[in-house]
């Protein structure tokens, strides 16, 4: 006869996490809401940002001649890589975390596999931990990426100018960006972007259009603008994945909830099942006690 | 026709809206911004944005630096920080001043270049504070 009371503290236990995940879901997609917003709002920015940008490169490419800035074409021996991968500092998210960090595991293989020289910088928490162990070597940075807060410009400033840094001193010569792209609630979707050398779509000029006039001049311009450019598109990208962490959150959680919803389900009939079985065996004692009176 | 003016901090659209005229604090000095302008890049400093409807003065807003996009109907600013001139404190500037200064001085005697100029720039931005909150 099996006991009742290991099912039943069963059964209470696992309505009490349910109860946790489906808060937890609740909670994510507030969160959700949120970082869709500050996504959002970061957006003109950087749209104005490149019409800028594409307006000097064009400027500049008209007057040849002029060697283009480290962080715009990258070291031109390209001989060690710097992959940045931004993930979250927390977990409970499905495979959010673990697909971001394989994507770059996959892409350091890959530059490896050309004979490059490859750094990690990792922001978040769950990335660092996941190649501390295989890629100690090659870690030169690991911010958290504040999932706790949410990300702020700061953040994405503090990174651009490390990069900026390993580029000034000549220890990396093109720099590429793997975090999860924010494609819809269901869908999160490990990118690479690629930071130095500056991928632009074609500088085309409207040649109907009156040139720029550059004040102090383009040279000057493009310092300031170019680090600038480098921390909003890390902003960005920190902002996106931000999103996408909330939303795998979410999808995950839900499935906990139902899962633990069918789970509840069956040990229910379970426990009921002994139950009975245990109501019908002492009813047999009770009456094959009397008729043996 | 008015000028359709932008004020974009990284972190979101702040002002939106059309005005006959702006001034934006260039690097080189302050630059008047009617329709018709030519088009112009230029790098700011620490400065006001003013905004101006008909002679008025509609609104003033704070930027501690950035770029400005000039073509003939559209000015946009990308401030590297931007919020209302009203709510800029001036104790908070001096505070600023003096440790900018500090900085500077620090950089100076180290004989740091790239530091000396960042403190020499953060020191013109906390003025510029000290002077616009000093007026109101």
């Amino acid at each position: 006869m099996p006991s009742l009371k290991p099912l039943r503290n069963r059964i209470n236990s696992v309505k009490s996490t349910q109860k946790i995940t489906s808060a937890m879901k609740m909670v994510a997609a507030s969160k959700l809401r949120r970082a869709q917003a500050h996504a959002e709002a970061a957006q003109p920015y950087a749209d104005r940002m490149s019409r800028m940008l594409r307006a000097l490169a064009a400027s500049m490419a008209a007057q040849s001649g002029n060697e283009a800035p480290l962080l715009m074409a990258g070291n031109p021996r390209n001989r060690t890589h710097l992959v940045v991968v931004i993930t979250a500092d927390r977990g409970l998210a499905g495979g959010f975390n673990s697909n971001a960090s394989r994507t770059a595991r996959a892409l350091v293989r890959r530059l490896e596999g050309e004979g490059k020289t490859v750094k990690l910088l990792t922001v978040g928490r769950k990335g660092r931990d996941y190649f501390r162990r295989e890629y100690a070597d090659r870690m030169v940075d690991t911010p958290e990426a504040g999932v706790r807060k949410r990300p702020e410009f700061a953040d994405a400033e503090a990174v651009s100018q490390r990069i900026q840094q390993l580029l000034a001193s000549g220890e990396v010569d093109a720099v590429t960006l793997v975090y999860n792209h924010f494609a819809g609630v269901m869908s999160q979707v490990p990118t690479e972007l690629q930071l130095v050398p500056l991928a632009m779509e074609d500088a085309k000029v409207d040649p109907n259009e009156a040139p720029y006039e550059f004040e102090p001049d383009e040279d000057e311009i493009l310092a300031r603008l170019l680090p600038r450019a480098l921390g909003v598109q890390i902003y960005r990208a920190m902002l996106d994945s931000e999103a996408g962490f909330y939303a795998a959150q979410m999808t995950a959680m839900d499935a906990a909830t139902r899962n633990a919803g069918d789970m509840i389900k069956r040990l229910t009939l379970t426990y009921n099942r002994a139950r009975q079985a245990n109501i019908t065996s002492e009813l047999i004692e009770i009456i094959s006690g009397a008729e043996a009176v | 026709m008015p000028v359709a003016l932008e004020i974009v901090s990284p972190e979101k659209l702040l002002v939106a809206r059309d005005v006959d005229m702006v001034v934006i604090p260039a690097s080189e000095g302050d630059i008047g911004v009617l329709p018709e302008h030519s088009p112009m890049i230029v790098l700011l400093r620490g400065g006001e944005v003013i905004l101006y409807e008909g002679e008025q003065i509609a609104a003033r807003y704070f930027v501690t630096g950035g770029f400005a996009e000039i073509t003939g109907e559209r000015c946009t600013v990308l401030a590297d920080i931007a919020e209302p001139s009203s709510s800029l404190n001036r104790a908070d500037g001096e505070r600023d001043l003096q440790s900018a200064m500090a900085d500077l001085r620090e950089a100076e005697r180290a004989g740091d270049v790239a530091a000396a100029s960042a403190a020499t720039d953060r020191v013109q931005v906390a003025q510029a504070i000290v002077d616009i909150a000093g007026q109101g």
